[in-house]
């Protein structure tokens, strides 16, 4: 991958949406920060806009109302941009596949990079996966 | 009124973890105004229960919202029971027991969670990591119990699902041995701290006739001094055979708020070591093969307030209709009056203040009307408001000098 991106997993600045999600997956995106996890210790830290982020967390099954949203928020993410499915909803829209409101999977509508799978997944499998991703990203050249 | 400028809110920011949108209206640094708009995280779940049988409800229920994933499935189970013929008819007694203690330990997570958050809105951030970091011992004696940190899959119809065995318990008393002097830490930390007893007096008051008028549950209804609590009024699970008791302050405000939730933590912890020590042994599922026709209700008091399910069901193995009123409901709308004459850095944390659990409503951003374009997003209120508490901390030691 591009120079550009490898120099970006030095510090990954991370932007996280929920996109209809249950909680579940955002607090353990909180609790990875926080110290028994400290995601920060891999220059790791979570944004405010999404306009200066490297990376979207994205969880939850993506219902009417927040996919044009969250075509709109990939639209301003500066490219390269990586994008990460945080849990069983964001992955396969889960126990709401065949709900009115949630139409399509996350990866028919946005490029998805990184898949972390679970209900919720644990802070390690969270920080298991972003890891990988660097590595991958580094390799790749 | 032609310089009102709109502040909207959201939907996706990082702090409030779920989607929802406020718009704010300000005149100078007064909020004026506030529109709520939610439902940025529909996703069809009544509709979805009537797809689905009765024991596989109780894990979509579970899913409403991450943070209550007990309560939710507790009030399902208690609407189901209803219908059965009372929770203390079917269920086994130490089920009961266990029902009670998981209930319980949510709690203590939801609202170290909260205070959590509401440390990091006014600029604690040490009290945001503290609260998470004692977070931690009680997602893992959920582990222990359950076997997972977040949606405990505990509850099912007639029972719970797994038991606490034995050699758990001497674990789960020193997980909530070390946790008392914890609470007692946070407790000192925000009645002491000068800074922020400033900054959360009066601040989003909600007077106890508003509170009424809103219609207000759980410990956002308590901190304006009004005396209701599910577990006392309408006891489930073991609630009415231990001591505790219901935590009641009168004034309204944000400082208000936090003290009853800090208070209600210690009883949490009281009550799950009396299920501890009174727990019988025996049966923990009542193999409930059917469920009759009839209608029922079940409510159960939710770290947020009262969390109501009604459930029909015609005798067939699904319900023919499910209606869920989640207590952040009633308690977000009551934003209207608590953040309307506040200024606007406070209003970050009015909102913030009724612990919504916005898996059921969407965010913030700031528009001029008159030009409509001055934009503010979630992230630069929270500063705005962590500023507030920098320049009170300023003037504090100015005058101590």
């Amino acid at each position: 991958m591009d120079f550009k991106l490898k120099a970006l997993t030095k510090s990954i600045w991370v932007f996280h949406v929920s996109a209809g999600s249950c909680n579940n997956c955002d607090i353990e995106i909180l609790d990875c920060l926080t110290p028994r996890f400290d995601l920060e210790r891999f220059g790791i830290q979570l944004i405010g806009s999404v306009r200066h982020a490297d990376a979207i967390l994205i969880t939850g099954a993506m219902n009417r109302k927040s996919v044009p949203r969250m075509k709109k928020i990939y639209e301003q993410a500066p490219k390269p941009c990586v994008v990460v499915a945080v849990g069983q909803c964001a992955l396969s829209r889960h126990m709401f596949r065949f709900s009115y409101n949630v139409k399509e999977p996350l990866d028919n509508i946005l490029p998805v990079d990184l898949y972390i799978p679970g209900c919720p997944p644990r802070p390690e499998a969270i920080i298991d996966g972003i890891v990988k991703l660097v590595n991958k990203i580094r390799e790749n050249k | 009124m032609s310089h009102k400028v709109i502040v909207p809110i959201g939907p996706y920011h990082p702090l409030q973890e779920e989607p929802e949108f406020f718009q704010l209206y300000v005149d100078g640094e007064r909020v004026v105004d506030i529109d709520i708009i939610i439902g940025y995280n529909h996703r069809g779940i009544e509709q979805l229960a009537e797809t689905k049988h009765f024991d596989q409800v109780a894990f979509l229920v579970e899913r409403i919202c991450g943070i209550c994933s007990s309560s939710h499935p507790y009030a399902y189970v208690l609407a189901v029971e209803d219908i059965l013929g009372g929770e203390r008819e079917v269920v086994p007694e130490r089920a009961l027991y266990i029902r009670t203690i998981i209930d319980e330990l949510q709690r203590l997570h939801s609202h170290l969670l909260w205070l959590g958050l509401a440390g990091h809105f006014i600029g604690y951030n040490t009290v945001w990591m503290w609260a998470w970091k004692y977070r931690e011992p009680v997602l893992d004696c959920f582990e222990m119990i359950t076997g997972n940190r977040q949606n405990y899959a505990m509850f099912k119809i007639g029972g719970v699902r797994r038991d606490i065995k034995d050699e758990d318990i001497p674990v789960l008393k020193k997980a909530l041995d070390e946790l008392v002097p914890a609470i007692e830490m946070f407790r000192g930390a925000v009645m002491d701290d000068p800074v922020i007893k400033m900054r959360l007096k009066e601040a989003g008051t909600l007077t106890k006739q508003q509170a009424i008028d809103w219609c207000v549950v759980g410990p956002t209804a308590r901190a304006s001094g009004i005396n209701i609590d599910i577990r006392r009024d309408e006891p489930y699970g073991v609630t009415d055979r231990v001591n505790w008791s219901v935590i009641i302050e009168n004034d309204g405000d944000v400082f208000a708020k936090t003290i009853v939730r800090i208070l209600e933590m210690n009883e949490s912890v009281h009550i799950i070591r009396q299920c501890l020590e009174k727990m019988p042994k025996g049966k923990i599922d009542a193999d409930i093969k059917d469920v009759p026709p009839g209608e029922g209700i079940g409510r159960v008091e939710a770290p947020r307030g009262e969390c109501f399910h009604y459930i029909r069901s015609d005798g067939t193995n699904r319900p023919v209709r499910l209606k869920i009123r989640a207590p952040s409901f009633m308690n977000v709308a009551s934003d209207k009056v608590a953040a309307v004459g506040g200024t606007i850095s406070d209003a970050a944390l009015t909102l913030a203040a009724v612990d919504p659990c916005y898996c059921c409503t969407a965010r913030l951003a700031v528009i001029d009307k008159p030009s409509n374009k001055k934009i503010m997003n979630g992230w630069d209120l929270v500063k705005l408001s962590q500023e507030k508490t920098e320049k009170l901390k300023q003037g504090l030691s100015d005058t101590g000098k």
